[in-house]
């Protein structure tokens, strides 16, 4: 059993708290990305004591509304101090916005427009390789956020420029505020999509599994020449069946009741993964 | 006449800038021909990043690089830039405080015939709209070079528009008071004040030059800086006047009309007259013939100014 996996439960509860606090947020893409941003922040080379350090990975949470999960791991890393991201989360004049900011520590740039991050990592990337340094830059998009045309415009110049020190993943959960994203707009084929792009397309069949995840990122540092979008297939609203793949908990405030359930149900799954 | 436009002294500038630093980057949407940023991609290709026609993949990537340490200029039409690309001037730019220059070549009318779709008369009110964003209108090459000069000495978003006809000189070669963020007095009077930004400067001199003639004593102020306004010398400029008179290349609304007449009002009330184009396309012809046919020449504005008089 891979220790993440435990830790994201943990960080699961987290989240819970930080929205539950703060009087709400989007819980079920925190719920889903938990994984994706954990295993990331695993393996990128960044940490609170050298955070303008050039040689630094970079990382843009391109669907900025998934925050909660991003404070998470950045107090797990170090960055931030989790009590106090609960304690002060969307209260009047606090730091701790529901979208990331980069006055924070830890946090590049600013997001939660949909249809930015990638762009802006091509960005960084193109300055990784105009200076020739071996940084990575991901980015992590939602679903949904594909509809964005903007993204399409960041695709074509990440492989006309061959970033292979960029790594896009998409957070494959099929459901975005109104519904299953086919309902919304067609997504198609995502991975032909990406490939007509021009770059490396990885699928992990299982998103929230952080060995797949690790496998693929793997993968990533080692494909030369083109850019690695990685599709990763999560589930919306993981970690208690009262939110799974239910488009209702895009950004639903759990009750005390609700709250209960959850916890519980985030500590049965967290002792599970600990029998293994 | 001068032949020499202001977005060749802004090439001519960064090259000598990208020559003694290379995080100076310069980014095009298939606009370095009308940007004359081709010797530039010419003469430094590793600091040359081409986007292809994606005004809003050309802001973030400059955001990007900016992150990193690079120095970035875009350089695109001013139509494109600040409306295609504005949310990407919001937040990656502005919001996210990141050191992006966006150039807005081909301003204005600039493009005359071509019709609205090219011009740019919202990208004044558009950007200065937006908080950390800094709107700049130079109105000669001589001031184009002290502006870009200072540019890359700073550390801030900011938005330039530049013409893409050359103007005739405001100021001579070795003679052009500049300071950063601070208007320019070109000439002083008692009676009415001009105040212009960007290819109006030089409509101005001439109107206050006609009207100093005919008897009015007026005087004229360079406000190629629109964000931050210079409050202070807006006011230093009013004050004892009985008329002031703004001209812009831009919508009558939420440019540098809509904001000296704020400032005014707030401080030293007296009558303020904003010319500007229309509130609708413009009519077709020349940025020449459009600014005569709407009285945004030194003619049209004197008279402006003799007719509000009872002159």
């Amino acid at each position: 059993m891979n220790p993440l996996s435990v830790k994201a439960y943990d960080l699961r509860q987290d989240v819970l708290d930080i929205i539950v606090s703060g009087g709400g947020g989007h819980i079920g893409g925190d719920m889903s990305s938990m994984e994706i941003v954990l295993t990331l922040y695993s393996r990128m080379n960044v940490s609170p004591e050298r955070a303008d350090d050039p040689d630094r990975d970079r990382f843009v949470l391109s669907k900025g509304h998934c925050v909660e999960t991003l404070y998470a791991v950045l107090a797990w890393k170090g960055f931030l101090n989790i009590e106090e991201v609960k304690a002060r989360f969307s209260r009047f004049g606090s730091e701790y916005i529901g979208h990331p900011h980069n006055t924070l520590p830890g946090i590049e740039m600013n997001s939660g427009s949909l249809g930015h991050g990638l762009s802006v990592c091509v960005g960084m990337a193109l300055a990784g390789k105009m200076d020739g340094k071996a940084y990575r830059v991901y980015t992590l998009m939602g679903d949904g956020e594909l509809a964005e045309g903007s993204v399409w415009e960041g695709a074509m110049a990440a492989n006309h420029y061959h970033l292979d020190n960029l790594c896009a993943v998409v957070d494959r959960n099929h459901l975005q505020i109104s519904g299953l994203t086919e309902q919304v707009m067609t997504p198609g084929d995502l991975s032909a999509r990406f490939a007509a792009f021009g770059w490396h397309v990885i699928e992990v069949k299982d998103g929230n599994d952080v060995d797949q995840l690790s496998a693929a990122f793997d993968e990533a540092e080692n494909t030369k020449g083109q850019p690695t979008v990685i599709i990763a297939d999560t589930v919306k609203g993981k970690g208690s069946a009262l939110m799974e793949n239910k488009a209702s908990w895009h950004h639903h405030l759990p009750n005390a009741e609700e709250y209960e359930i959850i916890s519980r149900e985030l500590r049965e799954r967290k002792e599970a993964l600990l029998r293994e | 006449m001068n032949k020499i436009p202001n977005r060749a002294v802004m090439c001519e500038v960064l090259k000598e800038a990208a020559a003694q630093d290379r995080n100076v980057v310069v980014l095009c949407s298939d606009s370095r021909g009308s940007g004359s940023m081709t010797s530039f991609a010419e003469g430094y290709p590793k600091q040359f990043v081409e986007v292809g026609i994606a005004e809003q993949n050309l802001v973030s990537i400059a955001a990007g690089l900016a992150s990193c340490g690079k120095k970035p200029f875009t350089v695109s039409p001013a139509s494109f830039i600040s409306t295609r690309g504005y949310e990407q001037c919001k937040v990656d730019c502005a919001y996210s405080n990141m050191n992006v220059k966006l150039v807005g070549i081909s301003g204005g009318v600039s493009y005359g015939t071509l019709g609205m779709t090219h011009h740019s008369a919202q990208d004044i009110a558009a950007m200065s709209a937006i908080p950390g964003m800094r709107v700049y209108l130079p109105s000669d090459r001589h001031q184009t070079r002290k502006l870009f000069e200072a540019l890359l000495r700073d550390r801030q978003t900011a938005y330039i528009r530049l013409g893409r006809n050359p103007v005739e000189d405001v100021y001579e070669e070795n003679n052009v008071p500049f300071e950063m963020n601070k208007s320019t007095v070109l000439s002083e009077g008692t009676d009415v004040l001009l105040v212009a930004c960007g290819e109006m400067v030089k409509p101005i001199q001439d109107a206050a030059k006609l009207l100093n003639e005919a008897g009015i004593s007026t005087g004229a102020l360079d406000m190629y800086c629109v964000k931050p306004l210079d409050k202070e010398g807006l006011l230093n400029a009013a004050a004892g006047k009985k008329l002031v008179v703004t001209a812009e290349e831009h919508a009558p609304f939420g440019g540098l009309g809509s904001m000296a007449a704020q400032v005014i009002s707030a401080n030293d009330p007296k009558r303020v007259i904003n010319l500007a184009l229309p509130d609708s396309p413009v009519i077709t012809g020349t940025s020449k013939e459009v600014f005569a046919y709407y009285g945004l020449t030194g003619a049209g504005i004197a008279d402006t100014v003799k007719k509000a008089l009872g002159k």
